[in-house]
């Protein structure tokens, strides 16, 4: 085709969109000046092009309509009815314009009728204050096109205002420069970031594990530009939620004349940007939520009348961020869902039995809406179409990784949620390993990580082979992954293991893994066409070592964890109630990024002070770098795999102090204070890291204070003068991962104290038996078998004089303290609260000296 | 599949059109791959299994940051699999996907006078004649042409008459 052609056909066709949803907005607003004077723009432009190419069907057209809207312009009233034709005559361009695209010419075709109509109308608008009269011009004498003949003096029929209005200068916008891009040229470059993503992570791994330095500036270089550039293309892709809205004014308006209701559409975040390949695929789900609420919320307006509602029915779509994904929600004000008709209908359907339905609650029954083969109107409608529709929405948005949902208020309206993700392409996953395998979890869908031992907390247990889990008050399915995907693994101890708890919707369910890792960023490759069928994989991605790893689908999973809605016969709010023990018991996290961009946190409780450096101040002194800082120098320390502080720039620093000594960790950006519980999961051996924990959704590594101190500050952990004044108390250190004894046991030696560390109960109980000479026990009551209660069970019947016992617990729940005041514990602590632990031992050393 | 002649050559001023094959060794049998539809020859490396794949299905390889689907051939063929299930790699692609085919070994490149391929004798086995595009008499044995598009076709959904996907 005609480049310039096509360029027209392009460009009408995006401005023709605009029109349709401006039209509907005059009509709201008939007075609204400014909405007026844009589609008078938009015809006026559309006229101008095609008067320019020859394109005498869609000139004519244009003119009449602009003739029509010119009279608007002047203060004639906007009609319904003058709406409705020239809502017919955009669709008639579109006709002639997909015609363009087809055969490039206009087809055949006469749009006599039409143009008369609007002529007519602009003959009546006319009326009232005296205009001057209009004729239509021979369609062969084409109209000066704007901009390139704006200085020509515009034809004489029109009216002389219009020749000083911004409206024949607006094309030209100055300023605004842009290029014109071919999608597929985006997806390209999109493919080739995302291969230099995986390169560098890649580079950085190998660089971790090879004792060369000299990579490290340059490779840090390259990460910042390639985290930049992959911001940047991404953002090339986002396109406003807008887009996909432009449709709704028009169909909303649509449907309020084939329904004979009343619908207002209000719309609120359309700036929401999301990448366009997300976009397009919830074009159609949006539509038929939208046709959904106007057929089956919205009650006529005599039904919303008796009822007291005003007559005209209001349909709300809002999108919003919510931490990586887009919220979209459809709500509605009319008569909520008809949980009695959807029961009886799902049981003639015979998607559950009357027995079944009887035992179900609200929320689950409202689910039914979305199974395949239901529809709640006994007539189709061809509106909301054959009862195809919610199941197509939602198999439509659970394909993008998305969720639906809806609540509902008997009489005042219902609520659908989709949740989106913000992009296909790169996603954050939870890396964990099954049957001797890795697989990514998308993390979106990770809600906690729990150790399935028995505590006061969960309980796992069976029920004819199926496993379920005691969370909290919350019953969940798990599964086994290496079982569900056939893998070895299934005489192994449940007790080394991880339960993944998963929610997809509004489903929760728990997944046993042998072993939690870290969370990356992965760019997802599709599954081959050889392996679709496969219902547990969305696709795969290459890890930072360079080996492909499959990417869980955890809708399937969910699928194979039962269909039943929410857990185990819970309302929707409930579970949210059930799951929000998680939320009460909150520390506060300081999230920072440093290295490799990933998000880390160290509880906030830890960090001293927050500070900013420039960078030029840091010195060396001794091959260390330090900085003057209140009188005293502090040593720095990066998180990059060599320790080394970025030499440019304003350095933000993590301020740490301990028994008169500080030193700073050195981080890429401090990112923000998070609330969230604590619930540190260990990950296999990674120096530098305590473990992950779920902060805001998200799975976070927290960073191992202890180890980068002493990089920074060697002698961190000596014992300083004054404790080492202070003699060496024994102390019996029980704790049972690896990564609380390598973090406490050197906070406790550093204090001064005489440490002996174990891991296991009952050896620390054989060693306490023969060996008299410890002076206080400091007990991980979350150990396996036997733990600290145990011992100090045990301990209780003991003559000697009694050691004050410090539990350890990573959180402490009431029924852990309860237990640990009637077993006479001393005190209890948090396990990261090392200054807390000094504290309470002091005390407790001091109790027994003076009660001695 | 493209079994066009890749080249022509002139012995005795005589033109003759020729096709490049890439032989490989599966079981002892020699094939052919036309060579258009052979983009890399590799040493296996590390594989990771997909769970629930169909059994000709071993795994996903990464090649210089591509993820190809690897296939054996000799599960294909329905032959005996031994623990070695192909040393050798060949990177082909089909419907826009890169695939990598498990051989025992590699051969040579051989160019072979379109003229002298012959129909698949009638007694071939169905599950073999379905790749099987012709064979060659060569002086060390037979070669069996083998049409790459049919073999993936058939790796995962049930086989379809013109081996389309």
């Amino acid at each position: 085709m005609d480049d310039i052609l096509r360029e027209f056909v392009t460009e009408t066709s995006e401005s023709i969109e605009n029109v349709d949803r401006e039209l509907v907005r005059l009509e709201q607003e008939p007075n609204n000046e400014q909405v007026l004077r844009h589609i008078f723009r938009l015809v006026h432009t559309i006229k101008g092009t095609c008067g320019f190419l020859g394109l005498s069907r869609l000139e004519t057209l244009a003119h009449a309509a602009e003739d029509l809207m010119s009279r608007f312009r002047e203060g004639a009233p906007v009609t319904s009815e003058a709406v409705t034709v020239i809502l017919a005559t955009i669709d008639r361009v579109k006709l002639i314009l997909k015609g363009l695209e087809e055969a490039e010419r206009e087809p055949e075709g006469s749009d006599e009728a039409l143009v008369e109509a609007l002529e007519r109308l602009a003959r009546g608008a006319a009326a009232g204050p005296p205009v001057i009269a209009v004729e239509s011009p021979p369609a062969a004498a084409p109209e000066p096109p704007d901009p390139t003949a704006r200085e020509r003096p515009e034809p004489a029929r029109a009216p002389p205002a219009r020749r000083t209005d911004p409206v024949s200068r607006l094309p030209v916008t100055p300023g605004v420069q842009s290029v014109r891009v071919g999608l597929d040229a985006l997806e390209g470059l999109m493919t080739m970031v995302s291969e230099l993503v995986l390169t560098r992570n890649q580079l950085i791994d190998i660089s971790r594990r090879s004792e060369l330095t000299e990579f490290n500036a340059p490779l840090q270089r390259l990460s910042t530009v390639t985290a930049e550039l992959q911001a940047r293309v991404m953002k090339t892709r986002m396109q406003p939620i807008s887009t996909a809205w432009q449709k709704l004014p028009r169909l909303a308006r649509d449907l309020s004349a084939e329904l004979g209701k009343d619908i207002e559409l209000v719309m609120s975040g359309a700036e929401t940007e999301l990448d366009r390949q997300v976009l397009e695929l919830i074009k159609d789900p949006l539509t038929h939520l939208i046709r959904n609420a106007a057929d089956h919320g919205i009650e006529t307006p005599l039904e919303r009348m008796r009822v007291g509602k005003p007559g005209r029915g209001v349909i709300r779509v809002s999108a919003a961020h919510e931490s990586g994904t887009i919220s979209i929600e459809i709500a509605d004000d009319g008569r909520g869902l008809d949980i009695p008709r959807i029961a009886a209908l799902a049981v003639e359907r015979e998607l559950a039995t009357a027995a079944e339905v009887e035992t179900m609650s609200e929320a689950q029954i409202a689910r039914f809406i979305f199974a395949p083969g239901f529809s709640t109107v006994r007539e189709v409608s061809h509106v909301s179409g054959r009862g195809v529709g919610m199941d197509v929405v939602r198999t439509n948005i659970e394909l993008i990784g998305g969720s639906v949902d809806v609540s509902w208020t008997p009489g005042a309206g219902s609520v659908f949620t989709l949740k989106i993700p913000l992009t296909l392409a790169i996603l954050a996953a939870l890396i964990i390993e099954t049957g001797g395998q890795r697989f990514a979890i998308p993390q979106v869908v990770v809600v906690e990580l729990v150790q399935p031992r028995n505590s006061s907390e969960h309980r796992l247990a069976t029920i004819n082979g199926q496993a379920v889990l005691l969370l909290r008050d919350m019953t969940l399915p798990v599964l086994r992954l290496s079982r569900l995907l056939g893998l070895p693994g299934e005489d192994r101890p449940v007790d080394d293991s991880f339960i993944v708890i998963m929610r997809v919707g509004k489903r929760s369910f728990g997944v046993i893994v042998d072993a939690v890792f870290h969370t990356e960023e992965i760019v997802v490759k599709p599954m081959s066409a050889l392996l679709k069928g496969l219902t547990f994989f969305s696709g795969n991605t290459i890890l930072g070592d360079g080996r492909v790893i499959l990417i869980l689908d955890p809708n399937g999973v969910a699928a194979a964890a039962g269909d039943a809605p929410a857990a185990a016969g819970r309302e929707s709010g409930e579970a949210d109630a059930a799951l929000g023990p998680l939320r009460q018991e909150r520390t506060a996290f300081l999230v920072f990024r440093a290295g490799d961009g990933e998000p880390r946190a160290v509880p906030l409780a830890s960090v001293t002070r927050l500070e900013e450096f420039d960078a030029s101040r840091i010195e060396t002194l001794g091959g260390r770098r330090v900085v003057q800082y209140r009188g005293d120098l502090l040593p720095l320390v990066g998180l990059g795999p060599d320790g080394a502080v970025p030499a440019s720039g304003v350095q933000p620093v993590l301020v740490f102090s301990e028994r008169g000594r500080i030193a700073g960790l050195a981080v890429d950006e401090v990112v923000d204070i998070i609330e969230d519980h604590l619930d540190v999961r260990p990950v296999g051996q990674s120096p530098g890291v305590v473990g992950t924990a779920v902060i805001h959704g998200r799975a976070t590594e927290i960073v191992d204070v202890a180890h980068y101190l002493p990089l920074a500050c060697p002698d961190w952990f000596e014992p300083n003068e004054q404790s080492r004044a202070s003699g060496a108390r024994r102390v019996l250190l029980l704790e049972s991962t690896p990564f609380f004894r390598g973090l406490l046991g050197p906070v406790l030696k550093a204090a001064g104290y005489d440490v002996v560390a174990m891991a296991d109960g009952q050896e620390a109980l054989e060693l306490l038996e023969s060996d008299r000479r410890f002076d206080a026990l400091v007990l991980d009551v979350e150990a396996p078998g036997v733990g600290g209660f145990e011992i100090a069970e045990a301990l209780l019947g003991d003559r000697r004089a009694p050691l004050p016992i410090i539990g350890l617990a990573t959180r402490p729940s009431r029924e852990t303290l309860d237990r640990a005041q009637r077993l006479g514990l001393f005190e209890f602590v948090a396990k990261f609260d090392r200054e807390g632990l000094l504290a309470a031992l002091a005390d407790g050393l001091q109790a027994r000296e003076a009660a001695a | 599949m493209s079994v066009a002649p890749t080249s022509t050559r002139e012995p005795g001023g005589e033109r003759v059109a020729v096709t490049d094959y890439v032989t490989v060794f599966v079981d002892g049998q020699l094939f052919g791959l036309p060579i258009a539809s052979v983009q890399d020859v590799f040493m296996r490396g590390q594989m990771t299994p997909v769970p629930g794949a169909p059994p000709e299905i071993l795994g996903l390889i990464n090649l210089r940051g591509r993820v190809l689907t690897a296939l054996s051939l000799r599960r294909l063929l329905g032959l005996a699999d031994p623990l070695a299930q192909g040393a050798m790699v060949v990177g082909v692609e089909h419907g826009g996907e890169s695939f990598g085919l498990l051989v025992d070994r590699v051969g040579e490149v051989l160019s072979l006078p379109v003229s002298d391929r012959r129909a698949n004798p009638g007694n071939l086995d169905p599950a073999w004649a379905r790749f099987a595009r012709g064979i060659y008499w060569l002086p060390e044995g037979l070669l069996v042409v083998l049409d790459i598009d049919a073999a993936l076709g058939l790796g995962g959904a049930p086989a379809e008459p013109d081996g389309a996907i």
